[in-house]
C-alpha cells in the first residue's frame, strides 16, 4: 500500500516534504503522543456516549411516557419542554466542556508534538 | 399533490387580495438579494485563483465567518420553514423534531471537525482515502457524496418552485419551472464564479438575514404575549383545539410503528451531520483545528438560539392563525411562519403585515439559494477532486484541469437538479432530506470514525461500510412509504411499499458499523501501520496541515 500515489499537490497548498514515514511511526508510539491521545479519547469518547444516551432517552420518553412528560410543572409549561429545554442547554454545556479541556488539556500538547515534528528533531 | 397550492381559497383568504398584492415587494428583496450576492461572487471569483480557494476559500475565513457560514449551510428551508409549519400543526412533536439537528453538532465538535481540518484537503474522500487504496476508496467516498447531496438537493430545488411561486403567487406550471430553473442557475453562478469563497459570503449573508428576520417575528409574537410564554403556549393550545397539544404523541405517537420510525429518524439526525459532505468541507475554510473547533462553537449557538426562536414561531402561528389557514395553503404547514408573520404585522391589507411577509419570503429565497450552492459545491468538489483527479487521472491532473472539472461539473450538477427539480415539483420529496441524512450516517461516519480511530480498519472494510450503509439505506426508502403505498408518499396510486419504516436508519446506521469492522476482520489485507500513523499523529496535531 507505500506504493500508492500521495495525494497531488498543488498552489499555496504545497508544504515542505515534511516528516518521514518512520518519523511519524516514532512519534505515534511515544509516550507523549500516548498521552495526548488518552486525553483526547478519554473526554471524547465516554462523552460522546453519554449525550447520545441523553438523547436517546428523552426520545424513548417523547415515545413511551407520554403521560409523565405531559405532567405541568408551572403555567403550561410541562415536563416534555423542561426536558426539550435541558437538551439544549446540556449541549450549550457540553460544546463549552469540551472546548475548555480541548485548549487546556489537548493544545498544549499538540503544538508541542507539531512543532518538534516540523523542527525536523 | 399534497405540497403547496397557491389557487387554494385559503390562502387568498389569508393573504387578503391575493399573493399577488405583495409581489412588487417581494420581488424587488429578491432581487436586492440575488444582486448583492452576485457582486459577492463577482469579487470572490476575481480573488479565486488555486485549487485551495475554489475549494476551501483560501483557508483563510476565521472561526465565527465559518460558524455562520455553518450555520446558512444547514439551516435549510426544511428547517426554517418546516419546523415553524410542524410546531403550529402539531405542537410538541415539532419541537421534538427540532432537537436532534442541534445535539448532532456535537459529534462534529468532539470527533469529527478537527481531526478531519488537520488531516484532509478538500473534501471528505481526502480523509477516508488517506490509509487506504486510493482508488477504490476515493470512488467510494465520491459516490456517497454525490448520492448524498443530488437527494438533498433535489428536495430543496423542488421545495424552491413550489414555495417561491406560492409566495409570489404564481399558479402555472411553466413559472415554477421558471422559478426551479432561476434557482438552479443563481447556483451554478455561484459556484462556478465563487468557488468556496463566495459560497461562503453568501452562506454568511443568509445566515444574518434568516437570524434577524426569525429575531424580529420572535420578538413581535413575544411582545404580544407580553413575553410570557406559558401564556403563549396556553394560547396556541386553545387554539389549536387539539388535546394534548403541548405534549409528545400528535405526530410521531400516534401508533406503535410511527414511535419506531421516530426513533430511526432521530439516531439518523444526531449522527448524519458529521457525515454530510457539505457540512464536511467548511471545515476545510479554516486555517487551524483551533478555528474549526470555534466555527462549531459559534455554529452551535447560531443554530441553537435558531431552533429556540422557532418554538415562537411555530406556538406564535398556531396562537394566532386559525388551524384550517394553515393546512389551507399548504398540508405540511410550511406556510405558517409567513402566514404568522403577515398576521403579526397587523393582518392582511395592512402595510406592516405586507412588509414582514415580504421579508420572511426574501430570507426563505436566500435560504435556499444559500444551501443548494453549498449542496452543489460539495458535489462537484468530490466529482472534481475524488473521481477525475485521484481516481480518472491517478493524481496526475494539474490544478488547473482539476479546477476546470469541478466547473464543469457544477454545470452538470446543476443542469440535472433543475431537470429533476422540475420534473418532481408536484412529488412529495421532503422525505429525501431525512434519507440524506440516514445514509451520511450510515455510510460515511461509521467509515469516518474508523478511519481516524481504530487502527485495524482496511480498505475492504471502507468499502464495505460505504456501500452497505450507502445501498440498504436507499434501498429501504426505495420500498418505504415515502416513495409508495399512502397518501403522502412521493409516487401516488402505486403500493410497492414493504419496509414500514420512513427512515432507514435503525437498520442501516447499525449495518453500516457492522460491515465496517467485518470487512476489516474478513481479510487478509493488512492495515497499513505507517499510514495510521500518520493520519493520527497528523490529525490530533495538525503536524504538516495544509
Amino acid at each position: 500500500m507505500t506504493t500508492e500515489a500521495p495525494p497531488p499537490q498543488g498552489g499555496s497548498d504545497t508544504s515542505p516534504a515534511g516528516p518521514t514515514t518512520e518519523k511519524f511511526v516514532e512519534v505515534q508510539e511515544s509516550a507523549e503522543f500516548g498521552e495526548l491521545r488518552r486525553a483526547h479519547r478519554s473526554f471524547a469518547f465516554p462523552l460522546t456516549l453519554a449525550f447520545i444516551a441523553w438523547y436517546l432517552l428523552y426520545v424513548l420518553m417523547s415515545n413511551y411516557a407520554g403521560g409523565f412528560m405531559g405532567t405541568k410543572v408551572f403555567g403550561n409549561i410541562n415536563v416534555a419542554l423542561v426536558f426539550g429545554l435541558g437538551q439544549f442547554l446540556t449541549t450549550f454545556l457540553i460544546a463549552w466542556f469540551y472546548s475548555r479541556h480541548a485548549a487546556t488539556k489537548l493544545d498544549p500538547k499538540s503544538a508541542a508534538i507539531k512543532s518538534r515534528l516540523e523542527a525536523g528533531e | 399533490m399534497n405540497l403547496l397550492d397557491p389557487t387554494h381559497p385559503g390562502w387568498q383568504l389569508a393573504a387578503g387580495e391575493g399573493a399577488s398584492e405583495h409581489r412588487p415587494l417581494i420581488i424587488t428583496l429578491f432581487g436586492l438579494f440575488v444582486v448583492a450576492t452576485l457582486g459577492i461572487t463577482v469579487w470572490a471569483g476575481k480573488q479565486t485563483k488555486s485549487a485551495s480557494d475554489f475549494y476551501a476559500g483560501g483557508r483563510q475565513f476565521t472561526g465565527f465567518q465559518n460558524g455562520l457560514a455553518i450555520s446558512g449551510d444547514y439551516m435549510s428551508a426544511a428547517s426554517f420553514l418546516g419546523i415553524a409549519g410542524s410546531i403550529a400543526l402539531f405542537g410538541y412533536d415539532g419541537f421534538l423534531y427540532s432537537i436532534g439537528f442541534l445535539v448532532a453538532w456535537l459529534v462534529a465538535l468532539l470527533l469529527v471537525a478537527e481531526p478531519l481540518r488537520n488531516s484532509g484537503r478538500y473534501t471528505m474522500g481526502d480523509v477516508l482515502a488517506y490509509r487506504m487504496k486510493q482508488r477504490p476508496v476515493r470512488t467510494a467516498a465520491g459516490t456517497s457524496t454525490i448520492v448524498v447531496s443530488i437527494f438533498y438537493l433535489l428536495a430543496q430545488m423542488a421545495g424552491a418552485g413550489v414555495l417561491v411561486s406560492l409566495l409570489l403567487g404564481i399558479t402555472s406550471d411553466g413559472g415554477k419551472i421558471a422559478i426551479v430553473a432561476l434557482v438552479g442557475i443563481l447556483m451554478i453562478v455561484y459556484v462556478t464564479i465563487g468557488g468556496m469563497k463566495g459560497t461562503t459570503w453568501v452562506q454568511m449573508v443568509k445566515a444574518v438575514l434568516l437570524i434577524a428576520g426569525t429575531l424580529l417575528i420572535t420578538f413581535l409574537i413575544l411582545l404580544k404575549f407580553n413575553f410570557n410564554v406559558s401564556d403563549l403556549l396556553g394560547a396556541a393550545a386553545t387554539n389549536s383545539g387539539k388535546e394534548g397539544f403541548l405534549e409528545p404523541g400528535l405526530k410521531y405517537g400516534v401508533s406503535a410503528m410511527s414511535k419506531l420510525d421516530f426513533l430511526s429518524l432521530g439516531i439518523a439526525l444526531v449522527l448524519g451531520t458529521a457525515g454530510l459532505p457539505h457540512i464536511l468541507i467548511r471545515f476545510y475554510t479554516v486555517p487551524t483545528a483551533q478555528a474549526a473547533r470555534k466555527s462549531v462553537n459559534w455554529a452551535i449557538g447560531i443554530i441553537g438560539a435558531f431552533y429556540l426562536m422557532t418554538i415562537v414561531l411555530g406556538f406564535g402561528a398556531a396562537a394566532l392563525l386559525k388551524p384550517e389557514d394553515i393546512t389551507s395553503s399548504n398540508k405540511a404547514g410550511n406556510t405558517a411562519a409567513p402566514l404568522a408573520a403577515l398576521e403579526i404585522g397587523g393582518g392582511s391589507g395592512s402595510t406592516g403585515g405586507a412588509i414582514l411577509l415580504a421579508v420572511i419570503s426574501a430570507v426563505a429565497f436566500a435560504t435556499i439559494l444559500a444551501v443548494v450552492a453549498g449542496l452543489t459545491l460539495a458535489s462537484s468538489s468530490s466529482f472534481a477532486h475524488d473521481i477525475y483527479a485521484n481516481v480518472i487521472r491517478r493524481g496526475k491532473a494539474t490544478e488547473k484541469e482539476e479546477m476546470r472539472a469541478a466547473r464543469w461539473a457544477t454545470v452538470f450538477i446543476g443542469v440535472v437538479s433543475i431537470a429533476l427539480g422540475a420534473l418532481a415539483r408536484d412529488l412529495n420529496v421532503a422525505g429525501l432530506v431525512a434519507l440524506a441524512f440516514a445514509v451520511a450516517a450510515s455510510a460515511n461516519l461509521p467509515t469516518i470514525l474508523y478511519s481516524l480511530f481504530w487502527k485495524k480498519f482496511t480498505t475492504q472494510g471502507a468499502l464495505w461500510s460505504i456501500y452497505g450503509g450507502l445501498f440498504t439505506a436507499v434501498f429501504l426508502v426505495l420500498f418505504s412509504p415515502v416513495v409508495s403505498g399512502k397518501p403522502t408518499s412521493m409516487f401516488k396510486g402505486v403500493d410497492f411499499a414493504w419496509f414500514p419504516l420512513e427512515n432507514p436508519g435503525l437498520i442501516s446506521i447499525p449495518l453500516g458499523f457492522l460491515l465496517g469492522w467485518l470487512g476489516s476482520v474478513l481479510t487478509k489485507e493488512e492495515p497499513d501501520k505507517g499510514k495510521y500513523a500518520e493520519l493520527e499523529v497528523k490529525s490530533l496535531t495538525g503536524t504538516g496541515a495544509h
